[in-house]
């Protein structure tokens, strides 16, 4: 008796739930290729991210080094063009430091869009330049603690040996120092990825504004913002399982 | 010691060398007016308490310290002029740290090749012959692809030694080389320093090792207070000792 009723409800139908799911999925995803919105976006946000990321590399080295120079060495310098030029580019550096990590990235984001590029039309070189100036601000404050975190033995050693200070920068510290902080870079990029969740402000079809199209046309919201939410888990669950595979390697490589 | 080298060249001279530190309390005075020359081939070894401003004046040569006042000329240029290349001139000067200070992130021929390539412009084939020669003096050669890590203290200090050797420099500065090792490693270093002097190396080393001072030293500076004390050949300094500070320190060290 019961066994028959099992398979009574189970041949009749789906529940209506299960039901539902089915249908919105097909409806959110595969009708008209919907899914498209998704793939796309996401190949955007990516897009985005690696290019912002190096940007941020980029400007994170520069105005690191420029900081701990400065921090390092003004006070022993001789007055001169040479120490005024350091002061100012220092002044400078901290001034971005302080502004970029002062307001958020959406404002700054509309700003580069609106005012500093409003002739541009190329939103993606916008977004990236938002975004890999603002990641720059906080690449630069990782950098410089690993800077500054060898020890400056290596620094003297290397001037010993006839290297001036940029080489000695570039052959010796700067590789120690990224080496360092290469875990924490690449939780930057971690960071950056959720960041650029708001491209969809100046126009992006990016992951989430592919997700918001999705639900703006099917005026169901349930599926796609949950479809949006999922991939990024995954990006962000992968990158941290390659950071953590990273930091064991590193930690095994030497010393 | 086997070469008299009394009457050759001056190759480094200090004039009246002044070192202070302003701190927000006191001015310190590690170094109080230094006179001296170094001469081609000699041993100078330099002793005194701690604090004495012996790692000041040793690092005043290579400016890695720069001076508040007097003159050091190398090989006839002030080298405390703003106008000379001390990069430059650093290549002929190597050093020797107490703690080694081998780049971490490079193996050992990488840490002897890098400097004398990207600044002698050597090949990379020139370069490496060289430091395995060197290597292969100091009984390492079989080290050449290992990363510091992998080494003891003194071997560390050995390949720090023939990484300043690769660019060869006509003055080894050694700042206490085995203040920083195990003692069962002491020996393995000081005989490539003694090995290095009698093959005619220019040295001014700062050592706690009297033994070393005594035997391979050609003269010795003893230093207090940021001051020469006095100076002398090792026989002077450690069997007829005149200053009173000399003879107390002698008192505790021998
Ligand atoms: N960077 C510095 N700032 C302030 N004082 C220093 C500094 N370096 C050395 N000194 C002082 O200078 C004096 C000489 O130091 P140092 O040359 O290291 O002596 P030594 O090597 O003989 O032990 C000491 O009193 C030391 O405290
Ligand atoms: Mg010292």
């Amino acid at each position: 008796m019961g066994n028959s009723m099992l398979a009574y409800r189970v041949s009749l139908a789906l529940p209506a739930w299960l039901t539902n799911l089915k249908d919105q999925f097909y409806v959110n995803f595969i009708a008209e290729d919907r899914y498209m919105y998704l793939a796309k976006g996401l190949w955007m946000t990516l897009k985005i991210t690696f290019f912002a990321v190096i940007l941020g590399i980029a400007l994170g080295v520069v105005a690191a080094i420029i900081r701990s120079t400065h921090d390092k060495t003004v006070a022993d310098m001789r007055p001169g063009f040479g120490r005024f030029i350091l002061k100012l580019l220092n002044l400078i550096v901290k001034l971005y430091l302080t502004v970029i990590r002062g307001t958020p990235v959406v404002v700054q984001l509309m700003i580069t869009y609106y005012i500093i590029f409003a002739s541009s039309t190329n939103q993606v070189l916008v977004a990236v330049l938002a975004f890999g100036i603002n990641s720059g601000a906080y690449v630069a404050e990782i950098i410089r603690s690993g800077i500054m975190s060898i020890d400056n033995g290596q620094f003297e050693a290397g001037r010993s040996l006839g290297f001036n200070y940029i080489q000695t920068m570039t052959y010796i510290i700067i590789p120690q120092a990224l080496k360092n902080v290469l875990p924490a870079l690449a939780n930057e990029f971690i960071v950056l990825v959720k960041e650029t969740s708001v491209s969809g402000y100046v126009g992006i079809m990016d992951l989430t504004r592919g997700g918001d199209v999705i639900r703006s046309r099917t005026f169901v919201a349930f599926m796609p913002l949950l479809a949006v939410a999922g991939i990024y888990l995954i990006i962000v669950i992968f990158f941290s399982k390659m950071v953590s595979i990273l930091e064991r390697r590193l930690r095994n490589s030497e010393r | 010691m086997s070469a008299d080298n009394k009457n050759n060249e001056v190759i480094i001279s200090v004039r009246d060398l002044a070192k202070h530190y302003k701190s927000k309390k006191a001015e310190i005075h590690a170094l109080d007016g230094i006179t001296t020359d170094i001469r081609r081939g000699e041993v100078l070894v330099i002793i005194g308490p701690s604090g004495s401003g012996k790692s000041t004046f040793l690092r005043s040569l290579n400016l890695l310290e720069r001076p508040s006042e007097g003159t050091i000329t190398f090989e006839g240029v002030d080298i405390t002029s703003p106008q000379t290349d001390i990069n430059k001139l650093r290549q002929k000067m190597g050093m020797v740290f107490q703690h080694f200070n081998l780049f971490p992130h490079m193996t050992i021929l990488e840490n002897m090749t890098k400097a004398p390539r990207k600044l002698l412009g050597m090949s990379k084939a020139d370069a490496e012959a060289k430091a395995l020669e060197l290597l292969a003096r100091v009984g390492l050669e079989d080290r050449a692809d290992a990363y510091p890590s992998q080494l003891s203290g003194g071997q560390k200090q050995r390949i720090a030694i023939v990484r300043a050797l690769c660019m060869s420099p006509d003055v080894l500065l050694f700042d206490e080389p085995t203040s920083a090792l195990d003692p069962e490693m002491v020996g393995e270093v000081l005989d490539v320093m003694k090995d290095l002097a009698r093959s005619g190396m220019t040295m001014a080393v700062v050592t706690h090792e009297m033994g070393f001072a005594r035997e391979v030293g050609t003269r010795v500076i003893f230093m207090d207070g940021g001051k020469i004390i006095e100076e002398g050949t090792p026989s002077e300094i450690f069997d007829n000792p005149q200053n009173e500070r000399l003879q107390t320190f002698l008192a505790k060290v021998l």
